[in-house]
């Protein structure tokens, strides 16, 4: 890897007094798929968020395919188009239907007109496997055809980076795998994907490198192999024996640790 | 053993909650009885329809109050609703700008123009505004001068239910427009607005109605014959017939538009909830 396609430099993020990063530095590859993990509170929601400024840090710089988004005059809204993200909590339109989830972005962001727009809807809803879902309405899908649907409408605007925000956590556990799956697929297509999960087989399979974060900083990063097989850091041990075996854990008091 | 358990033992004395139950739901419909008997019996229905129900009067009324009056005063609500949304949402935008001045401004209007009786704010709009600024004219003739009256009473509690509204859709409708792409003007116009307003049709509805019957307040601003609406009408006919029916068919046409209008209300409440979630 050249240039990387995401590289975060010394990134510092603190709401009010919680100072949620200290110094995270990370570089994602072109074609790369990065799982970040790590407890709640650990910051890595908020690392994500700040990849496209949904989040502005106090310090630091991130720099997605050659621009430097905390540059002041950024064109934001530009870089954006570029970065596709996805939502624990889906934010499907719900006042519009699938299709017009997909078209809306396309026509009023890339002004793209309602014939191609509605040509790139039903392709990507086929790449989810929602075709037949074109004209519902996000309120009568499933939390798993709703995360697809959001998906497909990020893809849809052709996004060269794919950032997801731990996309299974709100599904129910059978709805998890068509979500898994079409992320997957996307991995496999050579998409670049920083994925913030808890999902550790998927991280597992599909993962080039598990970022381990905790405290607010990069604890621990490697293969899937080395991080989640084996892991060198005490704490990235003590994570993954909870979240591996949680019926094993111990009961812990962890003090102050919110996260959205 | 058996004496000291009283757990299952059915009360002996006083009544059961069943029978309180019915001797209380009784003893309330006697007292609403008696209360209309009373009423009923105690006014002077012929001296009142010999008032207010003169039907030669009423007859002679038709078709102008329609044609004429009603139709004045649903222009006059129309006008002043329309004005009042669009200041609405100007004024709740400010509300929620990030620029404090902005906000400031938006709570003194509020403040002030929510505070002051309609009736206040005609007489300033119609005496007041003409004597500081004679050049001035409101496009539309009285027309315009009830439009920036009912607009600026009605932009006032408008604009706090657009800003409740707006604060009602979720965060995360924002943060998916502008990861989207979409500037932040851009997300509030497409995705914000369209679903605040599916929340608060209904207050704003309600909203409509009070303009309706604030309309009335019109007759302070001196009108021509031909802009007159129903409460100017029925008034002035009451005069000159020395009879109140006019006052009463009057007050039927008010509640012609405002029930079905209410009924409308709660037909989109319980839809819009069917939509939402």
């Amino acid at each position: 890897m050249s240039t990387p396609e995401i590289r975060v430099e010394g990134l510092h993020k603190s709401f009010g007094d919680n100072h949620v990063l200290r110094g995270v530095d990370l570089e994602i590859g072109q074609g790369e798929v990065v799982c970040v993990i790590g407890p709640s509170g650990s910051g890595k929601s908020t690392l994500l968020r700040c990849v496209n400024l949904l989040e502005e840090p106090q310090q630091g710089t991130i720099v997605v395919g050659g621009t430097e988004l905390t540059d002041p005059d950024v064109d934001i809204d530009a870089v954006r188009r570029r970065i596709g993200m996805v939502f624990q909590q889906f934010n499907l339109f719900p006042h519009l239907d699938v299709t017009e989830n997909l078209t809306l972005p396309q026509r009023r962001v890339l002004r793209r007109d309602k014939a191609a727009a509605e040509k790139v809807a039903a392709e990507n809803l086929a790449r989810v496997g929602l075709a037949d879902k074109a004209h519902a309405y996000p309120s009568s899908l499933s939390g798993g055809q709703q995360q697809r649907v959001a998906i497909a409408r990020s893809l849809a605007m052709g996004p060269e980076v794919m950032l997801f925000d731990e996309p299974t956590s709100a599904l129910d556990p059978e709805l998890v795998g068509d979500v898994l799956a079409v992320m997957r697929g996307l991995a496999e297509e050579g998409m670049t994907m920083m994925v913030v999960t808890h999902e550790m087989t998927f991280a597992r399979e599909v993962a080039d490198r598990v970022v381990f974060m905790d405290g607010g900083v990069i604890v621990e990063q490697g293969t899937p192999e080395e991080v989640i097989g084996n892991p060198k850091n005490e704490r990235t041990r003590h994570f993954l024996s909870r979240i591996l075996d949680p019926a094993m854990a111990e009961v812990e008091d962890v003090p102050g640790k919110t996260e959205k | 053993m058996a004496d000291t358990d009283t757990r299952i033992q059915p009360r002996k004395k006083g009544l059961t909650r069943r029978q309180r139950r019915r001797l209380s739901r009784g003893a309330q419909y006697v007292v609403f009885v008696a209360a209309v008997l009373a009423f009923a019996f105690s006014a002077d229905w012929g001296r009142l329809k010999n008032q207010f129900a003169q039907l030669p009067i009423a007859e002679q009324m038709f078709p102008d109050i329609i044609t004429l009056a009603l139709k004045n005063t649903v222009l006059y609500t129309l006008s002043g609703f329309v004005v009042g949304l669009v200041l609405g949402i100007v004024v709740a935008l400010m509300r929620l700008s990030s620029v404090g001045p902005y906000r400031w401004l938006a709570g003194i209007y509020i403040e002030i123009f929510r505070g002051l009786p309609a009736l206040l704010i005609f007489i300033f709009v119609g005496v007041g505004v003409p004597l500081a600024f004679p050049d001035v004219q409101y496009p539309g003739g009285t027309y315009g001068k009830v439009a920036v009256a009912l607009g600026l009473v009605s932009a006032a509690y408008m604009a706090e239910t657009i800003r409740a509204g707006i604060q009602a859709v979720p965060k995360g409708q924002m943060e998916a427009a502008r990861s989207l792409g979409f500037s932040p003007a851009r997300a509030m116009i497409s995705i914000v607005i369209p679903q605040a307003f599916r929340i608060i049709l209904p207050p704003l509805t309600n909203e409509l109605v009070l303009l309706f019957k604030d309309s009335s307040l019109v007759l302070f601003l001196g009108v021509t014959l031909e802009e007159r609406e129903l409460s100017k009408f029925g008034n002035d006919l009451a005069s000159t017939t020395a009879n109140s029916t006019p006052i009463l068919v009057a007050g039927l046409c008010y509640l012609l538009v405002t029930i079905p209008l209410g009924f409308v209300v709660r037909r989109m409440e319980s839809k819009s909830q069917e939509a939402i979630r």
